[in-house]
């Protein structure tokens, strides 16, 4: 039985790299990663390297006391390939995370939430 | 026909209301209790006449078993679907359907929830993989949505302050209403913000309450003590579960539950005497105003502009306060049936909406994920 696509998700994470699924049969990128494509049904889907270019589709700043570690974005990004997926920009202050922003991915890891991705503005 | 053939077949016949707001002490299944026995007093039955539980309530796994147990019941019909704050009005299709293929003849809706005493959080569900890193909560989908129609559609930051100022002017004309002191657009501008652009003022209370509704056949709802309020339409649809899977942030599943029940119903929203939409957050009103075809996509803003959803306004929306004003536990689906009901019984004292035929009660779930639409009538509009 070959690898469940979160934990190859995660392991591809932890080489330091974002990957994503694509579908061989009706070739839509997907994201979350998962064992059917949603659009076709296919269990036929590929791991690719996204370009890693994506738009921020709409942002928002989570309010926080400043000793609890203060302001932070939360924002989905839209890849160039199509799937859009939760993350946050990072280099630009909260407030400055606008529509339309073009973004770049990156892989992050925090002791507490393991391997993730985060995006920076893209030409940073 | 098949559209229609649950139109007017069964009939909401009592409804409940626990003592709600802050009611500490009190567990969830108590205050369910409560509303449970409100409801059979309403509808002039006993516990022992009720062989359908519908019910979901905070914190219990097993919901329908569990109400049952705790009332003493042992019902041929048990549904504990689990759609969030919609799930009430989701059951009133599976209610209605399990009524007209007589699998019971008394169905209980039941809800019971302890989220302000017992200090649960609403949405506080297992954490999704891949966004559980961000450090989002409820309440970010929901801004991401502001957000977003803001972007979209020029929505602006005074046009989503219209909806908890709207909701508060209903909620001073409901003696029961938690929160019944003036609010202004400026009061709600002037907030505390917790997710741009949604203050504090733009998301629903946390309470302590229950409700409960009973749902007969339309032939047994007759001879009850109040008037039968009858189910002409209602219709589901989910779009996605977590906020990134959403399609259009501008658009619900609404959009497709609306104009089914419309359909089931025979009716178009320019029919509609009063709404319940479930206000978890401002901007919700906005968009189900938009998706139930109240209004054009993008120009909710518009309509809810100087009133027009408040009290002498051209619609009357949330008459009982809302999740924002009156009252909202972890989940407040099943209170938009008890309003509705009221409305249509004309028994809504200072905030009665005047001969009141036809009203909608939409709930929604999770992170505007599931949607669901119900159209109620009165006798006369069968």
């Amino acid at each position: 039985m070959m690898q469940g696509a979160e934990s190859s998700y995660q392991e591809y994470l932890a080489k330091g790299e974002f990957r994503i699924q694509r579908c061989d049969d009706c070739s839509s990128h997907i994201f979350y990663p998962r064992f059917l494509c949603p659009d076709c049904g296919s269990s036929n889907l590929s791991w690719i390297k996204p370009s890693g270019a994506g738009t921020v589709y709409s942002t928002t700043v989570m309010r926080r006391r400043a000793e609890a570690g203060g302001d932070y974005n939360v924002c989905l990004v839209q890849l160039n390939e199509g799937p859009r997926l939760m993350s946050r920009i990072e280099g630009v202050a909260p407030t400055e995370v606008r529509i339309g922003m073009a973004v770049t991915a990156r892989v992050a890891q925090s002791g507490e939430d393991g391997f993730f991705v985060v995006f920076d503005a893209a030409g940073n | 026909m098949a559209d229609t053939i649950l139109r007017g077949q069964a009939a909401v016949v009592g409804v409940g209301l626990s003592e709600f707001g802050e009611v500490p002490g009190w567990s969830h299944f108590e205050l369910m209790a409560q509303a449970v026995q409100r409801a059979l007093a309403d509808a002039g039955l006993n516990k022992a006449d009720i062989d359908g539980v519908f019910a979901v309530v905070d914190r219990a796994s097993l919901p329908a078993a569990m109400t049952a147990e705790y009332l003493g019941l042992r019902p041929k019909v048990m549904e504990g679907t689990m759609l969030g704050g919609s799930s009430f009005v989701n059951f009133l299709q599976w209610a209605a359907l399990a009524l007209q293929a007589g699998l019971c003849e008394v169905a209980l809706i039941a809800y019971g929830s302890n989220a302000r005493s017992g200090k649960i959080r609403p949405g506080g569900a297992v954490p999704i993989p891949y966004e559980s890193a961000y450090g989002a909560r409820l309440v970010t989908s929901y801004a991401l949505a502001a957000a977003r129609h803001m972007h979209q559609f020029g929505t602006t930051r005074e046009q989503l302050a219209e909806v908890p100022v709207a909701a508060r002017a209903w909620a001073r004309k409901n003696p029961k209403a938690t929160m019944r002191g003036p609010l202004t657009i400026e009061d709600v501008l002037r907030s505390r913000m917790v997710s741009d652009p949604l203050t504090v003022a733009d998301c629903c209370l946390i309470s302590d309450g229950a409700g409960a509704v009973i749902m007969t056949r339309a032939e047994r709802a007759k001879d009850r003590p109040k008037k039968p309020v009858y189910l002409l339409g209602v219709a589901a649809e989910t779009s996605h579960q977590g906020i990134a899977q959403m399609h259009d942030l501008t658009v619900s599943a609404a959009a497709q539950s609306g104009p089914r029940a419309f359909a089931m119903a025979g009716l178009a929203p320019k029919d509609v005497d009063v709404l319940q939409l479930y206000d978890a957050f401002s901007i919700n009103t906005l968009l189900f105003l938009e998706d139930l075809g109240f209004c054009k996509k993008g120009e909710g803003g518009a309509f809810v502009c100087g009133g027009g959803i408040a009290p002498g306004g051209s619609l009357p929306v949330n008459t009982n306060g809302g999740g924002l004003s009156c009252l909202h536990p972890g989940m407040y689906g099943v209170f938009t049936i008890i309003e509705a009901v009221t409305q249509l019984r004309g028994e809504a004292g200072e905030r009665q909406v005047p001969d009141a035929q036809v009203g909608l009660a939409h709930g929604n779930g999770g992170s505007l994920s599931t949607q669901v639409t119900s159209l109620f009538g009165t006798e006369d509009t069968l």
